[in-house]
């Protein structure tokens, strides 16, 4: 068992999401960043499907009261266990009564924290992910205590050798694929967006992230129809509005651009004030 | 008859299909029909199918390399579809209490469509609403049917909290928030009823295609569905109108 001391702004329980009930207009959710906590998996020899603990901006205090092997990936959020510095990236032995926690977040927006065999939280609807309206939590919180299994039998960890690419998430570019209402923008209009450069505005969440400026357009709406995670869509209002993995499976507005798993797991770790720019990438 | 469609990839792993830009549901069932279709005959390939009025989208299992071969293979389905695949739609009644503690724009949306209270009940409880599709929300339904002396546009100001159950109208559509929410719909009323359950599985008992029928009922049997409800003593089974 983990117990929470401190629970950080935004913390979540998620796996690779939930399938197979969008037709039920159920979100898919799932990691923000698939990449960084695919990888933190990869590290501890976990299934890919192994629920994570997802942080935002700031990180979680967490006491162990059992022995396994963690790994932390994502943003650089300064992990300590027991006050001292530990790599990230890595996988790191923890005993019972150990510690963990985060200091200020230097680069990124999204951490993640896998344990070996990952959290046991209690599945609903096949998916372990926090989501509003269907798991009892949206959010972890203080003295919540977190299922895990005990490894203290089993001390011979694999030394997995991987190596992160740290680049996928530097520069500010997210390539994204035409929309099926991109042929309705004039030239001119798919010429700005793909010159301009667009700020990520304070309206950003695991929903949706919004953009700013506003983006002129008389673009009709649509019938609503099917949406996905990196859908963006266009309001009349000008409002340029990326959908993230809680975002809900339909939509009526204009689908301009499509961000590829890349630029979503990308822009997850970008925050409020980031500039990005969009380049058009064939399928 | 078989409609123009237009497929398009729409990410590494998934392919849109449209259908021409109409509410109709003489076409919503060519969507559900070949939607099923496709579920049927690509169980390995595909994760999961999602529709709406005009489209479909199909989400693949892994990234799609030939995206022509696979356009080809869904046309050549389509073309070679099963009309009467069992797609059997059921009625459900839906219980809606549009007492005034239920209804808190019933007055002020009345007044502006110059209805009485009751005529619009009458007029909402008439009509048999066709399920278009779910989305928005776990268990939103998109209805269509809604009488057009009923049409009025969502409010300026949209309502915080819009409670769970709320029977709402916005615009030319009727509906029921499955959670609390925000919304700008007028409410005029509310259902006991568990549109979405996560505990259940499938999560909801009403699926796309599926018909249903308001009727009103009184504060105290509100209560007492309430009261069943959180019991699990209900069987949404009791909603089904025979043929």
């Amino acid at each position: 068992m983990i117990k929470v001391l401190k629970a950080g702004f935004y913390s979540t329980i998620q796996d690779q999401g939930r399938f197979g009930q969008r037709e039920y207009g159920v979100p898919v959710s799932g990691a923000m960043d698939s990449y960084s906590s695919e990888f933190a998996n990869k590290l501890l020899g976990n299934e890919a499907a192994a629920a994570v603990l997802e942080m935002t901006m700031t990180g979680v205090e967490l006491q162990f009261y059992k022995s396994t092997t963690i790994a932390v990936t994502g943003a650089e959020m300064s992990p300590k266990l027991n006050g001292k510095p530990v790599k990230m990236f890595k996988s790191v032995k923890v005993s019972p009564n150990d510690i963990l926690s985060f200091g200020g977040f230097v680069s990124g927006f999204r951490a993640y924290l896998a344990v070996k065999g990952g959290f046991l939280t209690k599945p609903v609807l096949g998916s372990r992910s926090m989501a509003k309206g269907i798991t009892p939590a949206v959010v972890i919180q203080k003295n919540d205590e977190l299922e895990i299994k005990d490894f203290s039998n089993r001390l011979n960890t694999k030394h997995v050798n991987l190596v992160f690419n740290t680049l996928y998430a530097e520069d500010d570019t997210l390539e994204v694929l035409k929309g099926p209402e991109f042929d309705k923008l004039t030239k001119k209009q798919q010429e700005i967006l793909f010159s301009k450069e667009f700020e990520v505005s304070k309206h950003n969440n695991r929903m949706a992230y919004q953009l700013l400026p506003l983006f002129q357009n008389n673009l009709d709406s649509i019938l609503t129809a099917p949406v996905l995670p990196g859908t963006v869509q266009l309001t009349p209002s000008g409002q340029l509005i990326i959908l993230m993995r809680d975002c809900q499976t339909t939509g009526g507005y204009p689908r301009v651009l499509q961000l590829t798993e890349k630029a979503i797991n990308k822009l997850s770790q970008n925050k409020a004030g980031s500039y990005l720019k969009m380049k058009l990438s064939e399928f | 008859m078989n409609y123009k469609l237009r497929f398009s990839q729409y990410n590494e792993r998934s392919i849109l299909v449209e259908w021409p830009a109409v509410v109709d549901e003489n076409m919503l069932g060519d969507v559900l029909n070949f939607k099923e279709e496709i579920k049927r005959k690509y169980v390995k390939l595909i994760v999961e199918v999602v529709s709406a009025y005009n489209s479909i989208l199909i989400i693949y299992a892994y990234t799609i390399e030939d995206v022509n071969d696979r356009f080809l293979d869904l046309k050549r389905l389509y073309l070679s579809r099963e009309i009467n695949i069992e797609v059997k739609p059921k009625t459900y009644k839906i219980p809606v209490c549009y007492e005034d503690e239920y209804a808190m724009d019933l007055e002020t949306y009345a007044d502006e469509k110059k209805q009485s209270k009751s005529a619009v009940i009458r007029l909402h409880t008439e009509t048999i609403y066709t399920v278009f599709f779910i989305g928005f929300l776990p268990g939103f339904l998109y209805l269509g049917g809604l009488d057009s002396r009923l049409h009025l546009d969502r409010k300026i100001t949209p309502n915080l909290n819009v409670k769970k159950g709320a029977v709402g109208i916005g615009g030319k559509q009727t509906g029921i928030y499955p959670q609390d929410s925000p919304g700008g719909w007028h409410i005029i009323g509310n259902s006991p009823v568990e549109l979405f359950n996560p505990k259940h599985s499938p999560p909801c008992f009403i699926n796309a295609g599926d018909r249903i029928q308001f009727y009103a009922i009184s504060v105290s049997e509100y209560h007492d569905l309430k009261n069943e409800i959180a019991l699990s003593n209900f069987d949404s089974k009791t909603l089904l109108i025979h043929d």
